[in-house]
């Protein structure tokens, strides 16, 4: 076990290199640069502003320079884009702010999610089944840029319960609509799987077994059929739960929760290399992480699974 | 009493404080119009985006600027008008040759931290902005107002502290020039300009104008700052005038969308935010008391490339005028953009200070005269009917209204003159660079002016000019031009510019700008007449509902 995860961690290593590598090359081939704006700057200043950044290096001594100071002094560099502030100070303030609706919209998703899924496969071809599953298809069809302005609409505008965004330290009344809007397509997805999975597995041949003995269905359901139903559910969740916690430019945008999936967008938009090198290097290491994770979890759910 | 309780009671004798406050300001009246003024003096509005930089010498765009002028105070300001008033200088004095201004500074200015504001502030700030450590956009800004030595310094060849500005005694204040600038004093009320303090900056680097270190000099302080979601300043109560200020706090919120800026708008979360494209006309009936369009200095307008690389065709004046002449601009003004901008035949903004739109002749006539002057011009050129067929490229930059823009134009050319064009958008970065690259055959610019003075707009079309991407090229254009820059009265020779842009037509002007936005009806003294929408937040005060 331990030999697995060391091995896992040891190819991460060259995995997230690579993706800094390729990311640095796209972005220095995209057109314009992060001090280019619609009135060109006389090339004087721009020589200052290149010199003091350091973009008047050869691109391999950049490179070079971003890992190393990454990797020994833990530095993401300086924003191009929003002078007051370093790539650091980016993530240290929008990636709490992500991470706590994108861990409370993966709790609901999880929880609504495989609740619907499941009352589905058990009541299969009922009523629930239609309602279920027609929820979980309206959810997934309305996207969250179209859900979000619908919520302010009704619950700010219209009724006037809720703020219609910002963040405020996170109090509860900010992050309800986000979490909401987040949540709703990933719950449809889980559901759908959930519900797939589990008329599939109370159709095998242990299930049949555990009836015959006489198990009562809660039983059946809960200590022998939820497991094996949770499989492919988990494969799903390792990436989604990297998706919601990096947060969603939809909900940054429309919330205004100083979220680190606008900085994402804006910096790409701006050229901004630092931020984009920063936030795209933190999803690469959350996404390979939580896959470990979710191998660690098959292992735990399915004794078959040895590593 | 227990500490917790103890806690409590303060905090009850505080919010009892702030209760008597705010009743001292529910029965105030505004000193000079006498209106009833409300419990709640505060002012929160939306910007689009999050503040590059908040530092003075760093600040490169609009919404930063707004902060800037709110926190810190320079030389001159400007009033309701636009027009230059004192600010921390009661006043100066020009040299005979134009090429000296003496500021003299007022006694009373202070810091935040009570420090008084001295000539050396501004010193500090000017050769800060301008060193090339500093790395800042703006010391183009510094440049182009051409205090001396200013390019060498720049450049690195000099010092800064060899800038062309000195502090005489700590309350006058010599800036030397090196040419005449009649309109330097306003160049001055520009956040570039604004003194910085020299302790704070050398004691927290470049954290310094991070809330809790920033000390600043305007009528407001920084408060709190989340990036993305808000900033919030307070009331100075240091600010000489201070007395004068009533409005307590000034928030800006950051909402990117605007539409859903809009929603909360309505729903009475803030005070101000922009309308969205074409909505105006909507809003302007249901809410006729808070929908406000003013004149905003920046022109729309189409790049002809008429380089090398443009296409043949736009190498014939004639081609270049039909285009000009068939678009109808009251179609673009009233039925698409729709938010009280005005159609334009020429580049600067009608509402420049000191600037008389010049009477071209084919603002005089009706579109329908336009369409057949055009197709007539086309047909001498050898296309359109029973000519040559022409299509062009149309570029601009990917957004929803000069998408709607670029449509209905490419209509007009095509019914008029039989024009095909193919519509392209880019995004931002991008377009910029294939622009400027000349890798178009149209593409769609808009400008605005850095200081309220024609030659802001003008000068882009400088064969020299940086954002000159139509390649034009005209001898007597830029001789008129360096001309205005010393003379006593410019105005005819910027006529006799706009003249030649309306016989070479590198450029087809659409429209004028105007700002449209929603404001809270009890928000007052609000600088609707100043053309560059430059507002100062110790003008403003919220009266009473009735």
């Amino acid at each position: 076990m331990l030999n697995y995860v060391l091995r896992r961690v040891a190819v991460a290593i060259p995995t997230i290199l690579l993706l800094v590598v390729i990311s640095f090359v796209l972005m220095y081939a995209a057109p314009g640069g992060p001090f280019n704006s619609e009135r060109p700057l006389p090339a004087q200043v721009m020589a200052n502003i290149e010199a003091r950044y350091g973009l008047d290096q050869p691109y391999w001594k950049q490179m070079a320079n971003y890992v190393w100071n990454v990797v020994v002094h833990f530095d993401f560099g300086p924003s191009f884009q929003y002078r007051d502030r370093t790539v650091n100070d980016v993530i240290a303030q929008g990636f709490p702010v992500t991470l706590t609706y994108g861990f409370w919209s993966f709790i609901v998703a999880l929880v609504v999610g495989v609740a619907l899924g499941v009352a589905a496969a058990i009541r299969h071809n009922s009523w629930l089944d239609y309602l279920a599953v027609g929820i979980s298809i309206g959810a997934q069809v309305l996207p969250n840029f179209v859900m979000a302005p619908i919520l302010v609409l009704v619950f700010t505008l219209w009724l006037g319960w809720l703020p219609g965004g910002g963040w405020q330290g996170g109090q509860i009344e900010y992050i309800i609509l986000p979490v909401i809007a987040l949540s709703t397509s990933y719950m449809a997805s889980i559901a759908r799987i959930t519900r797939s999975s589990m008329l599939e597995v109370l159709n095998a041949g242990f299930i049949r077994t555990a009836r015959a003995k006489g198990l009562p269905t809660r039983r059946i359901i809960w200590k022998h059929a939820m497991k094996p139903t949770m499989l492919p559910v988990l494969s799903y969740l390792g990436p989604a739960f990297v998706g919601m916690i990096t947060g969603s430019v939809i909900i940054d945008v429309f919330f205004s929760t100083g979220g680190i999936g606008q900085f994402f967008v804006n910096s790409a938009f701006n050229r901004d290399y630092s931020v984009i090198m920063g936030i795209t290097i933190l999803v690469g290491v959350l996404t390979v992480t939580f896959n470990l994770v979710v191998d660690l979890l098959y292992a735990w759910i399915d004794p078959k699974i040895r590593y | 009493m227990t500490l917790k309780t103890r806690l409590l009671a303060g905090a009850a004798l505080i919010a009892m404080a702030g209760a008597a406050h705010a009743e001292s300001h529910a029965m105030m009246e505004h000193p000079e119009t006498g209106e009833k003024l409300a419990a709640d003096q505060s002012f929160t509005y939306r910007v689009l985006d999050e503040f590059p930089s908040i530092d003075p010498n760093l600040i490169e765009d609009v919404e930063g600027s707004a902060i800037g002028r709110q926190l810190f105070e320079g030389l001159m300001n400007q009033d309701e008008k636009g027009d230059v008033v004192p600010g921390v200088a009661t006043g100066y004095e020009v040299s005979e040759d134009g090429l000296t201004y003496t500021f003299t500074l007022r006694d009373d200015a202070k810091w935040s931290n009570g420090e008084p504001v001295t000539a050396n502030d501004f010193v500090y700030s000017w050769q800060r902005a301008a060193d090339p450590a500093t790395a800042s956009e703006y010391q183009w800004y510094m440049g182009l107002m051409k205090i001396t030595n200013v390019d060498e310094v720049i450049a690195g060849d000099m010092e800064p502290s060899e800038l062309g500005v000195k502090a005489i005694d700590d309350h006058t204040l010599e800036v030397t020039l090196s040419q005449r600038l009649p309109y330097f004093p306003q160049m001055v009320t520009h956040t570039t300009t604004f003194p910085v303090p020299k302790a704070t900056i050398e004691e927290h680097g470049d954290a310094w104008a991070q809330p809790g270190n920033m000390v600043s000099n305007g009528a407001y302080v920084l408060e709190d700052r989340v990036p993305q979601e808000y900033i919030t300043l307070k009331k100075n109560p240091e600010y000489w005038d201070a007395e004068n200020v009533i409005i307590e706090e000034v928030k800006a919120l950051i909402i990117n969308d605007e539409n859903q800026a809009l929603t909360r708008y309505l729903a009475g979360e803030f005070d101000q935010t922009d309308v969205p494209a074409g909505q105006f006309p909507r809003l302007a009936e249901e809410h006729p008391t808070e929908a406000i369009s003013v004149p905003n200095l920046c022109t729309y307008y189409y790049n002809l490339n008429v380089s090398e690389s443009g296409p043949e065709a736009l190498k014939d004046p004639k081609v270049r005028e039909a285009l000009y002449l068939a678009i109808d601009r009251d179609v673009i003004v009233e039925n698409v953009v729709a938010g009280g901008q005005k159609p334009a035949y020429t580049l600067t903004h009608w509402a420049t200070a000191g600037f008389e739109v010049p009477s071209v002749e084919a603002a005089q006539m009706s579109q329908q005269e336009r369409n057949e002057r055009a197709k007539e011009l086309f047909a001498e050129a050898g296309y359109g009917e029973g000519g040559e067929s022409l299509s062009f490229d149309l570029l601009y930059n990917t957004s929803e209204s000069h998408k709607q823009v670029a449509t209905a134009i490419g209509q007009m050319w095509k019914q008029t003159l039989g024009v095909d064009i193919s519509m392209a958008n880019m995004e931002w970065q991008t377009f910029l660079e294939e622009r400027h690259n000349k890798n178009y055959e149209i593409a769609r610019a808009g400008w605005c002016a850095d200081y309220n003075e024609a030659s802001s707009f003008l000068d882009i079309m400088d064969t020299n000019s940086s954002y000159n991407d139509s390649g034009f090229n005209n001898a007597d254009y830029d001789g008129l031009l360096a001309e205005a820059k010393t003379a006593e009265d410019p105005l005819p020779l910027y006529t006799q510019a706009e003249e030649i842009l309306t016989q070479e037509f590198p450029i087809l002007p659409i429209y004028h700008y105007a700002t449209v936005f929603m404001m809270d009806d009890t928000i007052k003294g609000y600088p609707l007449e100043n053309a560059q929408d430059n507002w100062y937040a110790k003008d403003l005060y919220r009266v009473a509902e009735e």
